[in-house]
């Protein structure tokens, strides 16, 4: 049970980051290592095509994201499945997040 | 009803989950309900580990039955630390925008939401927290 992250980048300040397995407390500080290093960076894609569990450990580091990129660019969530798109809207995270 | 006891440990979560997938992979449970069981273990069970003892260490056990009709997971967790009621904690806003959200209380507000019943007790110096989905 683990989280794998993989980085696809399009030019210097754009980047898909591809998760696969778990987000949960053990594997979040995994991303949000992650995503501090992504300075410069104003388009941040996260793509969930892969990714099949999500706790409110996952959703802290969601969230810590889409605050850093509220500040500098934008940040667009993709492929999320059935249900882990019931977590987002029973937490209201539906409001605050770009999903497509 | 089948009983598990670990360190009450974060590193522990992988076990705890394991123990719970596997008994919950003996029925017909839709991946929905195995998620969201999954996720009130998780929320329920790094709670134990993060506060019930702290600074000091000891045990969680964890007991999961299934059976009813209609057929229900029952799931309890029960340790020996600090007197700690989750159910009293405040719902958090879901209505802030992201510059305005704290995340506390929302890991418990997601096992209120998802299951159908969660009940505490404390007795004779243990903490019982009790979650039941049907199934």
């Amino acid at each position: 049970m683990a989280l794998t992250i993989n980085s696809s980048w399009a030019g210097e300040k754009e980047v898909t980051l591809i998760l696969e397995g778990r987000l949960d407390t053990s594997t979040a500080p995994q991303l949000e290592k992650e995503i501090q290093g992504l300075d410069g960076v104003t388009c941040l894609r996260l793509d969930f095509e892969k990714l099949d569990y999500l706790s409110s450990a996952g959703l802290r580091v969601i969230l810590i994201a889409q605050k850093k990129m509220n500040r500098c660019g934008e940040m667009i969530i993709s492929h999320v499945n059935e249900t882990i798109m019931e977590v987002f809207e029973v937490t209201g995270f539906v409001d605050i997040l770009t999903i497509e | 009803m089948k009983s598990l006891t670990v360190p009450a440990r974060v590193d522990q979560l992988d076990v705890v989950t394991e123990f719970i997938n596997e008994e919950l992979e003996k029925q017909d449970c839709s991946m929905k309900a195995q998620m969201q069981i999954a996720i009130a273990v998780e929320e329920i069970f790094v709670n134990i580990a993060s506060y019930a003892y702290n600074p000091k260490d000891g045990d969680a056990t964890i007991l999961c039955e299934i059976g009813g009709n209609p057929l229900a997971v029952t799931i309890q967790f029960l340790d020996n630390g600090k007197p700690y009621n989750p159910l009293k904690k405040e719902d958090p806003d879901i209505t802030l925008s992201a510059e305005e959200r704290e995340i506390g209380g929302l890991g418990i507000f997601m096992v209120k939401k998802s299951m159908d019943s969660i009940d505490y007790q404390y007795v004779d110096g243990k903490n019982i927290l009790t979650i039941k989905k049907n199934i």
